[in-house]
């Protein structure tokens, strides 16, 4: 057995300002929300539109959580992630139209149970085109940039065409399950359910993700293939398997995300998916591309500020995310939170 | 001369229109500690990479403990029982040590002693544990990246440039490791700049030159003759 080395190892504590860098972007939400605050003026405004921006910056992130992911595992550009949100919420709105007898009945349970299916058979039909997609589409065009973006944005427009064939090509309306209908007061704000709902949920996914990226064996090897995939191959590990697997979970996350999405709108079209792409795009560059905590954070960001925005400028609505994407890239050329890729 | 456990004919290997490996034909004996020597730029890493399967040979043949693995995926190769140290070293930096460890030992859970081992090898990785390994000084990222490739028993170890700017301490540290893993009954192939490691640790030898293997031998030998350095190598090592 070797000796000990005579280079005895130190722990220095690095300064305040090196410890507080890596959580300086979730510092961003509170400080948004509180500017938010001082700018509205108004408790119950501000309360309804925090609520508001939350919700809708959870659904962004269940939508764009799979192609941060899939970008950084194997430096695939989906554009094709779109037509999964698309899918998912036209299966998912077609199962709880047929199970109007449940989503029109005042049962929670009833309602939960029908919601409970829709998501389960939009996330399956993703899930199994998502597959498709990556054999068909993806799979040919690894390490090519620009085939890519053209490849996938051309199996978006045919999976939206298909939409258009097996839907017919106009808008579906529709209204949301009997329960998660209306709003509640509190503090003299106006709480739409639904988008509570869409914020607890979306909490609970995204810690369910953390959970999983950060304490189990897959997540390791995900989170290590994002660094460096060559080196997680030479530890043994089908890396290939893992992106198909990455691949299919992102698409059925989308297809979740659709749902989410559609309920919200309470109206689909075959094209809504790729009308969310741009959000989703600036979310995944402004959080760091493959980094799901950016991810979340950038996609909370986004909501909160539109939301802000629309109500205090709404002329500045429609600039208010690109603006945002911009700032934060001066501040942060690679993202807020960005992985660090092997060389 | 014991068995060889890997043996390369006649291999072939490209970088894109580069011709890297011209005809590589080397043996790596069972238990032993074969240095892979010559200049910068000569074939020594893409020699490592191409028979972990990382780069493709076109030609040639590579057999490992009697399997042909020339066309095997990389992470065939690495479970027939081949770990690899790169010379990038290839630390996870957002994990911690911990973390880089575990996914090092795929079959399972590291053994105890096995363990124990590494501490007793490298102690800076018991102390920073919890550390990302991104914070870790080059140093301590070295001996990780060698922690992890011993974090399971392996037939062959391939290790590119352990030493390479390293402090004279710490390369100490990784010598006296892998002089370790020799006592083991380890069979290595090391690609190593530093010639008082590999006299100190190398059995036999070989040495390459734009992209084949142009001597092969006892590393004694190589030591002992510094005509023989200067032909093969174009200076004489005997200062190291």
């Amino acid at each position: 057995m070797s000796a000990a080395p005579d280079h005895a190892p130190t722990i220095v504590r690095a300064g305040l300002r090196d410890r507080l860098a890596p959580h300086v972007p979730l510092l961003l939400i509170p400080v948004l929300i509180v500017l938010g605050f001082v700018s509205i003026g108004s408790p119950s405004s501000w309360l309804t539109l925090t609520v508001s921006g939350l919700a809708m910056g959870m659904m962004i992130f269940i939508m764009a959580s799979g192609l941060t992911l899939v970008f950084g595992l194997m430096d695939v550009i989906n554009f094709g992630h779109g037509a999964f949100v698309s899918v998912g919420a036209f299966v998912g709105i077609t199962v709880l139209l047929a199970l109007g007898g449940m989503t029109g009945s005042p049962s929670l349970a009833l309602n939960m149970a029908a919601l409970l299916l829709a998501v389960v058979a939009a996330m399956l039909a993703t899930g199994i085109i998502g597959w498709g997609f990556e054999k068909v589409i993806v799979e040919p065009v690894y390490g090519a940039h620009l085939k890519q973006i053209l490849v996938t944005m051309g199996g978006l427009i045919i999976v939206e065409e298909l939409i258009l064939v097996a839907w017919g090509p106009d808008e579906i309306f529709f209204t949301r399950p009997e329960t998660l209908q209306g709003a509640f007061t509190f503090a003299g704000a106006a709480i739409e359910r639904y988008r509570l709902v869409a914020v607890v949920f979306g909490l609970a996914l995204f810690l369910a993700m953390r959970f999983v990226l950060r304490s189990t064996k897959i997540g390791l090897i995900v989170r290590a293939g994002v660094e460096n995939g060559e080196m997680v191959q030479a530890l043994g590990y089908r890396l290939r398997a893992v992106f198909i697997g990455v691949f299919i979970a992102g698409s059925a996350l989308a297809g979740l995300g659709g749902v989410m999405w559609a309920l919200y709108q309470e109206v689909i079209t075959a094209h809504m998916g790729a009308g969310i792409m741009v959000l989703v795009f600036i979310v995944v560059i402004m959080g760091g591309l493959g980094s799901v905590e950016g991810c979340f954070i950038a996609a909370l960001l986004v909501g909160l500020t539109q939301n802000y925005v629309a109500f205090l400028e709404p002329k500045l609505a429609l600039i208010s995310n690109i603006g945002l994407m911009v700032l934060i890239l001066m501040w942060r050329p690679q993202g807020m939170m960005p992985v660090v890729k092997a060389k | 001369m014991p068995d060889p456990i890997l043996r390369l004919s006649g291999v072939f290997a490209n970088i894109a229109q580069y011709h890297i490996l011209q005809g590589v034909d080397l043996e790596v004996p069972a238990g032993a500690v074969t240095m892979l020597l010559g200049r910068n730029g000569v074939g020594k890493t893409t020699t490592l990479r191409t028979v972990m399967g990382l780069w493709r040979a076109h030609r040639g043949s590579i057999v490992f403990a009697d399997r042909d693995i020339t066309a095997l995926p990389t992470p065939a190769i690495a479970r027939a029982g081949i770990g690899y140290v790169p010379e990038t070293m290839g630390i996870f930096s957002d994990l911690t040590v911990e973390e880089n460890m575990r996914l090092a030992a795929a079959s399972g859970p590291i053994a105890a002693d096995r363990l124990d081992w590494i501490f007793a090898a490298f102690p800076p990785l018991k102390t920073f544990w919890k550390k990302e390994a991104g914070t870790l000084s080059g140093g301590q990222k070295q001996m990780l990246s060698i922690a992890r490739a011993m974090a399971e028993e392996r037939r062959l170890y391939l290790i590119d440039e352990p030493t390479k700017g390293l402090a004279p301490a710490i390369i100490a540290t990784m010598a006296g490791a892998l002089r370790d893993l020799k006592k083991q009954g380890a069979s290595i192939l090391l690609v190593e700049q530093n010639f008082s490691v590999a006299r100190l640790l190398g059995d036999s030898c070989a040495v390459m030159d734009d992209g084949r293997i142009v001597w092969s031998g006892a590393m004694a030998e190589l030591a002992g003759d510094a005509a023989l350095q200067e032909r093969l190598m174009g200076l004489s090592l005997e200062a190291g």
